[in-house]
């Protein structure tokens, strides 16, 4: 399959005034990897990990203190205007469009810049507003816009060009439930349809979770893992969590193998139990349950990705 | 070469669209230019009849139209050196600009003049309306007419473009409000805002002459108040190409050293 981001030892620093001393910070610390055409790569890390300055430099924006990167076959500083026709980025708290003029006025702006043929941009619009649900506020200023709107307006923008790589910084920040399921629902369909490449970059683990099948980790700007979230769990040693309703108050759990008794709830009545996922399976340790005591009902919980990401983290330090 | 004019076009459609959305802003423009405008002429006329009616060749007529076309062109000449760029820069949202398939300072200068070809309908017409109500005088060839239009949108073009460069100073400054001050304060005096440049000192005319100012907006003033005749209409002219290559190009360097210092603030 053939790269869409191929980065080798990709480093920046920034020289930050600390008072009146001068500082260095790696943001972005000797990064080597590759993502290949139709991957949906999750990009995850703390607050100030690296991810935004990543994606500024892959996206030629931020010339790196060394190493190279080619984005879609280009050299993003170099080839930035071609490579501007392949790539479409959403940066979460900016804004792409035209603030004081109607959403649709932004799509003909930008249609024009990528050169759109009058055939593809009504063909492409169309899609969008449908898929995205814009029809509402097409003829709105986007200063008036929610922020719901504004990013689903910004979602679009980004992909009227039909880009071949979609790179989206927190695209879901500050977005509800129902805002983020349906624009999760979007980016799936718009993948499926169109075969696109996705990396994304985000602290909500339900977007990662629907959407990617690929992580990276950063730490302090290191890769610190990359693979996929069930390997990301295994690697932190996380615990599923398995947790039963009886039909008498019992006595601990205890004993189980390869299973640890967590609480006891009501005299025992609700138990939780928890059992790491490479050694036993939920069945074995259910079986093992329902040999000792009457079973209701039952819920098997999958390891948190924020705790197996703090977990990781804290492993490191 | 069609899609590049078409792209431009757009985004000079989409300054001018820009600026339609502040109707309040460009009442408020006007009133002022207006205010000013009549101030000028108590002034300029006052001082033009001392001096026994004619003054470095300028009569009561053409003084006149110096007033009226300098107020038209107020609203529509960068003369106060903001620019969305120097904010851009600052608060980081010029990243947008660098993942668009365009040329930053093309764009930025297109979107920037088409807000002040815009600014001309409420603002540059009226004053022309009231100059031509009050008096002032026509040039003697119809063919200043013509140079002198061009001659207006060069003077737009040319700001826009030096208003530019205070913006991207910016890649090097956190701060460029002193630089923009500065720019405003000489500017306007250069120019020919306040009073036509031929009237100062002549080493103050060399200071003028060696800066891009006057080019926005004295020399399309001293075509269409015929203070020039065509020879020195054309001259003009070449020289405001010269002005707009020099700062243009200048520009154009600004932007791709600024681009390898940019750090854009922000996460
Ligand atoms: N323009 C800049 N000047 C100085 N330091 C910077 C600059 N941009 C980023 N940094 C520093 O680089 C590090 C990485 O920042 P970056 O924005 O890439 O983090 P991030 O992973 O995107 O974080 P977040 O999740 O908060 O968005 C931080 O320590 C940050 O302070
Ligand atoms: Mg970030």
């Amino acid at each position: 399959m053939s790269a869409i981001v191929e980065a080798e030892g990709l480093t920046r620093q920034f020289t930050v005034r600390d008072g009146a001393r001068r500082r260095r910070v790696l943001a972005v610390d000797d990064l080597t990897t590759r993502i290949s055409a139709g991957e949906a790569v999750g990009y995850i890390g703390a607050n100030g990990a690296g991810k935004s300055t990543t994606i500024k430099m892959l996206t030629g924006i931020l010339v790196p203190t060394s190493g190279t990167v080619t984005t879609c076959g280009l050299r993003p500083v170099k080839d930035r205007r071609r490579l501007a026709r392949e790539v479409g980025v959403v940066f979460g708290q900016r804004s792409q469009l035209w603030w004081d003029l109607p959403v649709r006025e932004s799509f003909r702006i930008l249609a024009a810049i990528h050169t759109l043929s009058a055939a593809a941009e009504r063909a492409r619009t169309e899609e969008l507003v449908e898929r995205l649900e814009l029809a509402g506020f097409l003829a709105v200023p986007v200063r008036q816009l929610s922020l719901g709107q504004r990013m689903r307006a910004e979602v679009a923008a980004a992909l009227l060009h039909s880009p071949r790589l979609v790179i989206l910084d927190e695209p879901t920040i500050g977005l509800d439930v129902l805002s983020k399921q349906r624009l999760r629902e979007f980016l799936v369909a718009e993948r499926r349809a169109h075969g696109t490449t996705l990396l994304l970059t985000t602290h909500d683990m339900g977007d990662v979770e629907r959407l990617c099948d690929r992580v990276l980790l950063i730490d302090h700007g290191r890769l610190v893992y990359d693979g996929d979230l069930a390997g990301l769990s295994r690697t932190a040693g996380a615990e599923r969590v398995l947790t039963v309703d009886l039909t008498a108050p019992s006595a601990d759990l205890t004993g189980i193998p390869a299973a640890r008794h967590l609480s006891s709830e009501a005299n025992g009545l609700r138990q939780r139990l928890a059992f790491d996922a490479e050694s036993t399976t939920a069945a074995r340790v259910f079986a093992a349950v329902a040999e000792r005591a009457e079973v209701v009902d039952f819920t098997v919980e999958e390891p948190d990705i924020e705790d197996v990401v703090r977990r990781i983290y804290a492993a490191r330090r | 070469m069609r899609t590049t004019v078409r792209v431009y076009w757009r985004l000079l459609r989409a300054g001018f669209q820009r600026q339609s959305a502040y109707r309040l802003a460009a009442l408020g423009g006007l009133v002022a230019n207006t205010t000013f405008g009549l101030l000028k002429v108590a002034v300029l006329f006052a001082t033009v009849r001392a001096a026994g009616g004619s003054l470095a060749g300028y009569d009561v007529g053409r003084m006149g139209t110096y007033v009226w076309i300098s107020q038209a062109m107020l609203g529509s000449v960068n003369l106060h050196g903001r620019t969305d760029i120097a904010e851009r820069i600052k608060d980081g949202r010029v990243a947008v600009d660098f993942l668009r398939p365009l040329d930053v300072q093309a764009a930025e200068i297109t979107t920037e003049v088409g807000r002040s070809l815009f600014a001309l309908i409420p603002r540059g017409l009226p004053m022309i309306a009231i100059g031509a109500v009050v008096g002032m005088a026509a040039p003697e060839s119809a063919a200043a007419y013509p140079l002198g239009v061009l001659s207006v949108l060069l003077g737009i073009v040319i700001s826009s473009a030096t208003a530019y460069l205070v913006g991207v100073a910016g890649f090097w400054l956190v701060e460029t409000r002193g630089l923009q001050v500065c720019y405003m304060v000489v500017s306007g005096f250069l120019a020919g805002l306040f009073v036509p440049i031929q009237l100062f000192p002549r080493w103050l005319l060399l200071v003028a002459h060696a800066s891009p100012f006057p080019s926005m907006m004295m020399y399309p003033i001293e075509i269409l108040s015929g203070r020039v005749g065509l020879a020195g209409a054309l001259a003009l002219l070449g020289a405001q190409l010269a002005w707009l290559a020099g700062v243009g190009g200048l520009g154009q360097a600004l932007t791709r050293a600024g681009r390898r210092h940019l750090e854009v603030q922000g996460g």
